[in-house]
């Protein structure tokens, strides 16, 4: 029984835009799993602490490249995408392998991303006469405005179906990671980098191999939020600030299960949302405020996020149960 | 010829005088970095706090500007305090990762704060300092005041630390934090004085940049990256190194902004930081266990 149920929820989500069709829940749940999406990208290689906070530049790079071809080259995001994502896995191998090579880890990793995200930032900024700079950029809107050649829709139901999709892939690549070798090989990296060397494992690429994984993940969260959004600045998609909102949103649902990053992207924009619907424009600024707090909270007291801490008080009740309820 | 010549030398000149006040602000956190080893992500934060301090004392309240700036250095000082206390003294033991990502979220927290309580506009203290002209080149008091502060402000740490018992326990926590405590040096007390200390230096270059530029709540992303490269440029806990590669910084950024833009100056910065981060890495792993 338990197996059948990740399969129940997907078609339940998949049904769903055909049973209810109310345009703003739809336009929130897409925006949830394009987040989702990139939550659960950082944390394919945040889970064996390779913490990054370049994972914004990523996303700029997804979202601009793919923006850029399509208004100056009229290249069709079929390829654009394509060559965005090749483009940000340039970049983690140009910026990742000396760092990996250097043995550059811990919170000099972090610091060494942040400006990477940094750079990514200042270039979309720099290049105004391109990218529009600090206004942002829209991608021209192709004649009747829904085609499927430039992967514009103004139909919400057809991106949320394409949202649930590469969501759904998202995790399908975190469990594929989760029952690889890769996963034993990276974990004995992220406990002791001389001992797994001495053990066989090649450390460098090893992590180098996650690292272009998630990044061009995250350059795909970042090509679809721009098409799906059909706006992007450099403050929305790039930067230092949407670097850490993706380690918050990890953390808050937990690191170390696929389903954290959702339940982190879940609670986040959530929050955001009521804030703003109950409180208007006297909101801004509070759901950062309790973000901030909420942070520092769970790293604090839940280091395991709500969704690990949850797993964690189920899995130690599991064998006082009588055997017979847990089996199926 | 002799016209861009000039130009460039008021720029290397600016970035002299930029150099400065970087080096203060990195100081600091270096001082932090160094000691308790932690990274302050938010420090740029308290700098903002300290900024909109002096806001209110000097331009709302009409404060002498020296007295506000006393308050300033010593309240941020205490936020210093309160900092260590509430975040970082329960994570000590934790991974250092978690220690930055903790303060990522006071970052958070700083940010929407002064954009609730202050609004999103931008403020400066109205009060502008001439402008001194040498020969075809133009440099404000305020840079060459923050420059001079920046300097006094450094020896004055650098005495303390080098000339004091409790700056001599200080560097010595640094280098092993493990023997210091058996040696019978109480490390939470020294955890605690650098942070107040840390959190000072940060109110100190809030009075100076808050004369040259304008206090926003978002202010600290503007120069809060530059200095965590500085202080990993110059080695975590090595203020020599952290004073050069502040120099280094301010000068490419000056060049860049003088020949092409100012965000060019920092993609420059930031490009210069990878690349030193791979020629001298031993720099870097100096401290490193």
């Amino acid at each position: 029984m338990t197996r059948a149920w990740p399969w129940l929820i997907g078609a339940a989500l998949v049904v769903l835009p055909f049973v209810y069709r109310s345009p703003y829940p739809l336009h929130i749940m897409v925006i949830i799993l394009i987040w989702s999406f990139a939550y659960t990208s950082w944390s394919v290689m945040g889970r064996f602490g390779l913490v990054s906070l370049g994972h914004g530049g990523f996303m700029g790079v997804g979202a601009y490249v793919t923006a850029l071809l399509w208004n100056h080259g009229g290249v069709s995001p079929w390829l654009g995408i394509p060559l965005a994502l090749l483009a940000s896995g340039l970049l983690a191998v140009l910026v990742a392998y000396p760092c990996f090579r250097f043995r550059i880890t811990g919170h000099y990793f972090a610091l060494v991303t942040l400006a990477l995200s940094g750079i990514v930032l200042q270039v979309i900024t720099a290049t105004r006469d391109f990218t529009g700079g600090s206004l942002g950029y829209t991608p021209e809107r192709y004649q009747g405005g829904s085609s499927l050649f430039a992967l514009q829709f103004s139909d919400k139901t057809t991106w949320y179906l394409i949202a649930l999709a590469v969501w759904a892939g998202g995790l399908y690549v975190w469990h594929l990671v989760d029952r690889s070798m890769m996963r034993y090989a990276l974990e004995a990296i992220s406990e002791d980098e001389d001992a797994a060397a001495a053990a066989g494992v090649h450390v460098t690429a090893e992590k180098l191999k996650i690292t272009v994984v998630s990044a061009m993940m995250t350059a795909l969260a970042g090509a679809l939020y721009g098409q799906y959004q059909m706006f992007i600045s450099p403050d929305t998609v790039s930067g230092i600030s949407i670097s850490l909102q993706m380690v918050f949103a990890v953390v808050v649902g937990g690191v170390y299960v696929s389903l954290g990053p959702t339940v982190g992207a879940v609670i986040t924009i959530l929050l955001a949302e009521v804030l703003r619907i109950s409180f208007g424009t006297r909101a801004v600024g509070w759901d950062n405020l309790v973000y901030g707090i909420l942070l520092v909270l769970f790293i604090i007291f839940l280091p395991q996020g709500i969704l690990g801490s949850l797993l964690d008080l189920g899995r130690r009740r599991a064998p006082a149960l009588p055997r017979a309820a847990g089996s199926g | 010829m002799g016209i861009l010549d000039i130009f460039l030398l008021e720029a290397l000149l600016n970035g002299i005088l930029l150099g400065g006040v970087l080096a203060l602000l990195s100081l600091g956190l270096n001082l932090i970095f160094g000691v308790i080893d932690v990274v302050w992500i938010c420090y740029a934060e308290l700098i903002m706090l300290g900024m909109y301090g002096m806001y209110f004392l000097y331009t709302v309240y009409g404060a002498p500007i020296v007295l506000a700036g006393l308050v300033c250095l010593v309240g941020v000082g205490i936020l210093g305090v309160i900092l260590h206390l509430l975040v970082i003294a329960p994570l000590l033991g934790a991974a250092p990762i978690n220690q930055l990502l903790a303060t990522g979220g006071v970052l958070f927290f700083l940010q929407s704060a002064a954009t609730i309580m202050f609004g999103i506009e931008f403020r400066n203290l109205g009060l502008r300092l001439p402008i001194l002209k040498l020969s075809g080149m133009f440099i404000s008091y305020s840079r060459l005041l923050a420059f001079a502060t920046a300097l006094v402000g450094m020896v004055l740490v650098y005495l303390f630390l080098t000339r004091t018992y409790t700056g001599a326990a200080i560097r010595a926590i640094a280098q092993d934090r493990q023997i210091m405590v058996l040696m019978g040096v109480d490390s939470r007390r020294i955890y605690v004085i650098t942070s107040a200390l840390g959190g000072a230096l940060a109110g100190l270059a809030a009075c100076l940049l808050v004369l040259q530029y304008d206090v926003h709540p978002f202010v600290g992303l503007s120069f809060g990256p530059i200095i965590f490269l500085i202080c990993v440029l110059g080695g975590l806990g090595n203020f020599v190194g952290g004073f050069v590669a502040a120099f280094v910084f301010a000068e490419i950024i000056a060049l860049g902004g003088l020949y092409l833009d100012l965000e060019w100056g920092y993609v420059f910065a930031f490009a210069f930081f990878i690349v030193m981060m791979f020629i001298r890495p031993q720099g870097l792993m100096a401290k490193r266990s």
